[in-house]
């Protein structure tokens, strides 16, 4: 069995959907971490079936508007001396700025950069989402 | 207060500040003579960076009859665009000179971008295969005008409607009163985009079907709209020489309409409305190029808050 030992103070964020985790870890860059981080995948879950979880050993500042976008069932637990002193609900953002990019080809945002790129949540349950400045609705993380 | 506002999207304005705008409309063409000098010394800056005939030329006699004076550019070539300037940049350096704008670009979501950078009142003269919302503007008052009113109505549009930003514009615009239906007569690959059909029309539970026929469908109309399918939109030469025939709207396809059916076209045509059709009394797209210009006189006025 696979042991990933507790952490004394930081982050975990558990119930991440499996196969999210990676993507999740990629945003908050902590393959560039100088500090102790374990990405676990395909975990039991007896909720979930099987999920992501992460363990940052350090205080980071997280965007829970990425974490509410890419799974708001996902749950943050901060963490000071081995106990978790919060737990942090995440929702599915109404709004999210600079974190999704629109793919339409016809877009302006393909031609001039210097703006932030705007979606607005248009189905919650689909987290399906309209871009601010063409119209154009995307999914970027379905629904498992 | 329409005073300072943008028409980005038809959605931009509540019913009520449309009424005010057509109500105006109306006025103007009862008698245009009187609002001949009420834009003296304001100027109107016509933006745009694809070719148009008739909005561009619209907006402008539009001020040039209300006493105004128009300046800007007809092709990206001739702006500094062409050197590199962003729209950001080109909008912000326009509003040290005018009063209010017009823009078409060929981006989509591009007026958008700009009026977030200026305090001026910026108006979509058509965005890429977006919106464009002063020709529904057209549209709805020539509706008016020839039935009274836009509600209890079977609108068709026909042709490109997943490039043809004149469709998305009135269908969203449409879908806020009661009693509508549309019915999509296209290709399957020119059919309404995804945002239109589902979170507009499907959303507000208007009735709609999708169809690939005209002839089974014309006697259930109020309104045809009909579409030109725009080579500009395509990437691919191929897929538009295989689809701009596929619907061309002629004197027997006409017989198969009632009388009280009217068609409608944003213009300009190339073939899918047939010559011969023009001469029907039931054909109102030059009339409506005419209500186009009455209606972007009434806009302007309530955007630089004259009326």
């Amino acid at each position: 069995m696979l042991e990933i030992t507790s952490i004394e103070k930081g982050i975990v964020i558990d119930h991440i959907t499996a196969g999210y985790g990676i993507q999740v870890f990629n945003y908050l860059n902590l393959d560039k971490a100088d500090y102790n981080v374990a990405l676990i995948c395909n975990a039991y879950s007896q909720k979930m079936g099987k999920k992501d979880i992460i363990k940052i050993n350090n205080v980071i500042d997280i965007n829970y508007d990425f974490l509410g976008l890419i799974d708001p069932n996902a749950t943050v637990n901060i963490i000071e001396e081995g106990k978790t002193i919060k737990k942090v609900k995440l929702e599915v953002p109404d709004r999210v700025e600079n974190i999704i990019r629109c793919k339409n080809p016809r877009c302006v945002t393909s031609v001039e950069h210097y703006f932030p790129h705007v979606f607005h949540l248009v189905d919650k349950d689909k987290r399906s989402y309209r871009c601010e400045y063409c119209d154009d609705i995307v999914v970027p993380y379905p629904v498992k | 207060m329409l005073k300072n506002r943008s028409l980005i999207d038809p959605n931009d304005f509540t019913r009520e500040e449309f009424r005010e705008i057509f109500d105006l409309g109306h006025q103007i063409i009862a008698d245009p003579a009187k609002y001949s000098k009420s834009c003296e010394g304001k100027i109107l800056a016509t933006l745009f960076y694809e070719p148009s005939t008739r909005t561009r030329l619209s907006f402008e006699t539009a001020m040039l009859r209300l006493g105004g004076q128009v300046i800007g550019f007809s092709e990206a070539a001739s702006s500094s665009t062409a050197k590199g300037e962003s729209i950001a940049d080109t909008l912000r350096t326009v509003e040290c000179y005018a009063d209010i704008a017009a823009m078409r670009h060929p981006k989509e979501g591009a007026p958008r971008l700009a009026s977030h950078y200026i305090h001026m009142p910026l108006i979509n003269a058509g965005d890429g295969g977006h919106q464009h919302p002063t020709q529904t503007l057209t549209d709805i008052l020539t509706i008016e005008r020839l039935r009274g009113n836009v509600e209890n109505k079977t609108y068709g549009f026909c042709g490109d409607l997943k490039f043809g930003r004149t469709v998305h514009s009135l269908v969203k615009f449409l879908s806020n009163y009661e009693g509508v239906k549309f019915i999509f007569i296209s290709p399957e690959e020119l059919r309404v985009p995804e945002y239109i059909r589902e979170e507009v029309v499907r959303k507000k539970g208007i009735p709609f079907q999708e169809v690939d026929q005209m002839e089974p469908y014309m006697n259930q109309l109020d309104f045809l709209y009909m579409t030109r399918v725009q080579r500009e939109r395509f990437f691919n030469e191929e897929d538009y020489i295989r689809l701009k025939d596929r619907f061309i709207l002629d004197k027997e396809k006409m017989s198969y309409a009632r009388p009280d059916t009217y068609i409608l076209h944003p213009l300009p045509r190339v073939n899918e409305i047939s010559t011969e059709v023009d001469d029907d009394p039931r054909a109102q797209y030059f009339q409506q190029a005419k209500n186009g210009m009455y209606v972007r006189m009434a806009l302007i006025l309530k955007l630089l808050g004259i009326y």
